[in-house]
């Protein structure tokens, strides 16, 4: 907490989202349908950005487990809205390699055949309301 | 021999339905002394009513039994019924053959047949029963509030304003209490001198309140309605008329190394000295284990300056005596020596400082004129680290069971007023559970997380050593499965809260119970909640059970208008099913005594005429009427049969036995 | 002559305010129990001496129950732990005199208790009339 640092402003801010708002009831984790797959679960992506420790959670695979199906933004009690905390970690990962300007032809090529595509899937979410 | 009227009821269909209500009328009017036997559609029905008093006038019934619902819900319309026609209440009993007979059983026969029986088990008991009569006694109608906490002044300014006179009891120099010490209240962030000192004063001027400072409660007798309790006023060694609190004598006082009791200890008063600026009565008190006048005969500074000689050193305590109609028991609670918590080194390191510490680290009025200072060097906490529950919940010997209830609100108070005055300072939360009932209290407690940034964390602190002029503080975060260790500047303990310790001993002499905690028992845990099961003695504030300022000044007035209403009565009434005791039969052993809740009994020696006109002097028991609830404890446990219920005497239930097992 | 179904005979000692309440609560929820059970009504289960059950016995009363207030719940606060002693001591006594110690039982009832109070009945009666008459205390000059 004391450690926060310019990575952890910076998915703060992408991800809008207030982590001190959360109550750790779990909630998120409980209706996650990708809890079997992830190393972290969502009330543990909250709590680990309210720590500060975000390059752990960068560097887990769990940030691309995450179906964005948003069941948990659905039932979180206090609008905590995990899955733009985990979305915006990801933004963080991705644009620190690189790929934030890729052109659209690049994108089939990069996708794996048995993985959702999740930013595309997130960004409709989040700008279709 | 009784006359007795049977009135069998049909209760509709309700009892007729399954009861051959003719044939237990029939039945029941052939028994010994039965003059009259009838039965009805609707005993308790006006009608009813009328038919039951007809014949009571026309047989000259000495006694009645009414077989009919629960005497529960129809015993009282009977014995009014009867008591206009000029019979004893007390000679009307019931006999239930609704609820226990008709409503559960399905055969008539059988039930017809249980009916005849629970009517002569009745029977057998009305030819037993002796009128009673329900006793008087008279109120005084004053009352006495022991301790001068919000809890003690609230009740008392309640009662005073029905118009009843009160006496404040309060066994240090000043009312007002542990509120008094406290900097700022929850959920609103009032100054509590604020709120508090006016009720003080209002208090202090109410021509109906009369304020004993200084003073405890030394010895109590008597029973509802009539308290007589002895009380000592400490010598002060100063006049209270004379003094006006202007302080001087304190400032001049050569004496300046006591510990400040009012600021924790934090730092020094004199040796005569006004506890603090609002003090009720503002008047100066001299602390005899440390002035040099009263140790050593030499100094006498204080008299010298005081311009209206209030100053005597050669004051007494003084005992009063005054008599009261109810007492309240208003004492408050302390917190618990945290130094029984070692693993967190209160007793170590001066940095690590109770709840109640830091109250006065920040107020304005404290030890630091409210500049938030470290003991150990005065300099700016930047890291503080708060550890609930620290001797709450805990069932070791050195804790309490309980939880304290106040501990949760008044953190997330401290961390949030220091958040809002010094936002460069981190302030951790150690908890176990984060408990915040009670109106805009979560609310207020999700403010000090998410708009002032207070890192709660899950987890409890494990020890706390010293690194440099920090303190490292070894705690864990569950949710994260982690140990932490902070290097913190300030270590605040949320310590749990303890009744009194005079509790006890005032418990004793009201003969109120307490529980296991020191708390003191309520007469029911919902339903009589600010009455000890003593009567007259009722409950105010924490001494019942821990409480925030809101619940204490709500509980504190529902007491006050359970004493209005013994105050405003000018006789009470007793009920006349109590013991008694046959003071032939009495060989004075206490075994009654003993198990008396109320403490209803007592002893004394009596004479009674012996053989050839002697004259011996015998111990034997007597029971208070005023003060006995009727529950026979004693009766049983007396050794000689002495000791007897009214109404339901020994000769009663075993004439009801026999004629069950007829 | 008729044979007759064995009747057992019970005392119920049942306080005012809790258990008595509760054998109203099950009248009025109309739980039924055997008619053998007779209730006697006293303040509190504390005023319940020995005596009276020796009593009981005595004059041929198969089975006494107690029923008072749970522990803690007692009106006059302290009430029911002093029967709970009490009885304890009888009951060994009783057992020691060949008494069944099935023949005798305290048993909190609350107000609320209806339920428990008619199945409480039911199976101690049951109980009572499985252990058949009880011949041991009884005083064969009270009969008539």
């Amino acid at each position: 907490m004391s450690h926060s640092n310019n990575k952890t402003e910076q998915v703060l801010r992408s991800a809008g989202v207030d982590v001190r708002k959360c109550m750790r009831c779990g909630k998120c984790t409980a209706t996650c349908p990708a809890f079997e797959e992830m190393e972290y679960h969502p009330h543990q992506f909250v709590y680990m950005v309210e720590k500060g420790e975000v390059e752990k959670l960068a560097a887990s695979k769990s940030i691309f487990k995450c179906l964005s199906c948003f069941a948990c933004v659905d039932r979180c009690p206090r609008g905590v809205e995990p899955a733009k905390v985990i979305e915006a970690v990801r933004v963080a990962v991705v644009r620190e390699q690189g790929k934030n300007h890729f052109k659209p032809e690049q994108i089939p090529a990069m996708l794996e055949e048995d993985m959702p595509q999740q930013l595309f899937a997130s960004a409709f979410r989040k700008y279709s309301k | 021999m009784q006359r007795i009227g049977v009135f069998v009821c049909h209760c509709g269909t309700n009892i007729a339905g399954t009861v051959d209500v003719k044939a237990v009328a029939e039945a029941l009017g052939r028994e010994a002394g039965v003059v009259f036997s009838t039965d009805y559609q609707y005993m308790c029905s006006e009608s009813g009513q009328q038919l039951m008093r007809g014949a009571i006038r026309e047989h000259k019934l000495t006694g009645v039994v009414v077989c009919s619902c629960s005497p529960r819900m129809h015993e009282n319309t009977f014995r009014k019924a009867a008591e206009l026609e000029g019979l004893n209440p007390y000679m009307v009993e019931i006999a239930n053959i609704r609820e226990h007979v008709s409503w559960i059983h399905k055969d008539m026969k059988e039930a017809t047949e249980k009916a005849i029986i629970l009517g002569r088990a009745a029977i057998a008991k009305v030819h037993l029963n002796q009128p009673l009569q329900a006793g008087e006694s008279p109120v005084t109608k004053r009352a006495l509030v022991i301790g001068g906490g919000i809890a003690g002044i609230q009740t008392a300014l309640d009662i005073a304003e029905a118009g009843f006179e009160v006496d404040i009891v309060e066994k240090s120099p000043t009312i007002g209490g542990k509120m008094a010490q406290l900097d700022k209240t929850f959920p609103t962030l009032d100054c509590a001198a604020c709120i508090l000192t006016p009720k003080m004063v209002d208090a202090a001027q109410h021509e109906k309140i009369k304020i004993f400072s200084f003073s405890e409660v030394e010895a109590v007798q008597g029973y509802v309605g009539n308290f007589r309790a002895k009380i000592r006023r400490k010598a002060r060694f100063v006049d209270e008329d004379k003094c006006t609190g202007c302080g001087l004598c304190t400032e001049k006082c050569p004496q300046k190394k006591v510990p400040n009791e009012f600021n924790m200890g934090l730092d020094n008063r004199r040796a005569i000295y006004i506890p603090f600026a609002q003090a009720v009565p503002k008047v100066a008190t001299i602390d005899p284990n440390y002035c040099t006048m009263l140790k050593s005969g030499k100094c006498g500074l204080c008299a010298k300056i005081c311009g209206t000689g209030a100053i005597d050193y050669k004051q007494q305590d003084q005992i009063i005596e005054r008599e009261y109609g109810a007492i309240v028991a208003a004492t408050g609670f302390n917190p618990i020596d945290a130094k029984a918590y070692n693993e967190y080194g209160y007793a170590t390191y001066p940095d690590v400082v109770t709840s109640l510490e830091l109250e006065r680290l920040m107020n304005a009025a404290g030890p630091t004129n409210g500049t938030l200072l470290r003991p150990s060097d005065n300099e700016h906490p930047h890291k503080i680290v708060f550890v609930q529950c620290v001797g709450s919940r805990c069932e070791e010997e050195r804790g309490k069971q309980y939880c304290s209830k106040i501990c949760c609100m008044y953190t997330a108070k401290h961390a949030m007023l220091i958040r809002e005055k010094y936002p460069d300072t981190e302030v951790y939360v150690f908890y176990i559970d984060v408990r915040t009932p009670g109106k805009n209290f979560d609310e207020f407690y999700r403010r000090a997380v998410e708009q002032y940034g207070v890192h709660y964390i899950k987890g409890m602190v494990g020890k706390v050593t010293q690194n440099g002029k920090q303190l490292r503080v070894q705690a864990s975060d569950l949710l994260a499965g982690e140990q932490m260790h902070i290097d913190a500047d300030l270590v605040v303990l949320a310590t749990a809260i303890e009744p009194d310790k005079s509790a006890r001993s005032i418990a004793t002499m009201l003969t109120a119970s307490m529980d296991t905690n020191d708390f003191f028992t309520e007469a029911h845990p919902k339903l009589r909640p600010v009455e000890s099961p003593t009567a007259g003695i009722f409950l105010s504030g924490v001494c019942q059970g821990p409480k925030d300022i809101p619940e204490t000044v709500s509980q504190a007035s529902a007491c006050a208008a359970k004493v209005i209403g013994v105050l405003a009565k000018d006789k009470l009434t007793c009920n006349p099913c109590v013991a008694s005791s046959d003071e032939m039969l009495c060989n004075g052993c206490s075994s009654c005594e003993k198990v008396c809740p109320y403490g209803a009994i007592s002893y004394s020696d009596k004479e009674f005429r012996g053989p050839n006109r002697t004259t011996l002097i015998r111990r034997v028991a007597s029971v208070n009427p005023a003060v006995c609830q009727g529950c026979g404890a004693c009766t049983v446990a007396c050794p000689s049969g002495a000791m007897d219920l009214k109404g339901f005497t020994n000769k009663q239930i075993m004439a009801e036995v026999d004629a069950i097992c007829k | 002559m008729q044979v007759t179904e064995y009747k057992p005979k019970i005392v119920a000692f049942c306080c005012n305010w809790c258990s008595y309440a509760g054998a109203d609560g099950a009248g009025s929820a109309r739980l039924g129990y055997p008619e053998d059970v007779k209730i006697i009504r006293v303040p509190c289960s504390c005023r319940v001496n020995p005596m009276f059950i020796l009593r009981a016995f005595q004059r041929g009363a198969d089975g006494v129950i107690i029923a008072g207030c749970h522990p803690g719940d007692c009106h006059y606060t302290s009430g029911n732990y002093f029967t709970r002693r009490r009885m304890a001591l009888l009951f060994s006594m009783l057992e020691y005199l060949g008494v069944e110690k099935e023949r005798v039982r305290v048993e909190w009832i609350s107000a609320a208790e209806g339920a428990k109070f008619s199945k409480t009945m039911t199976e101690f009666t049951a109980t009572v009339a499985a252990l058949g008459e009880n011949k041991r205390l009884e005083d064969l000059r009270c009969k008539q």
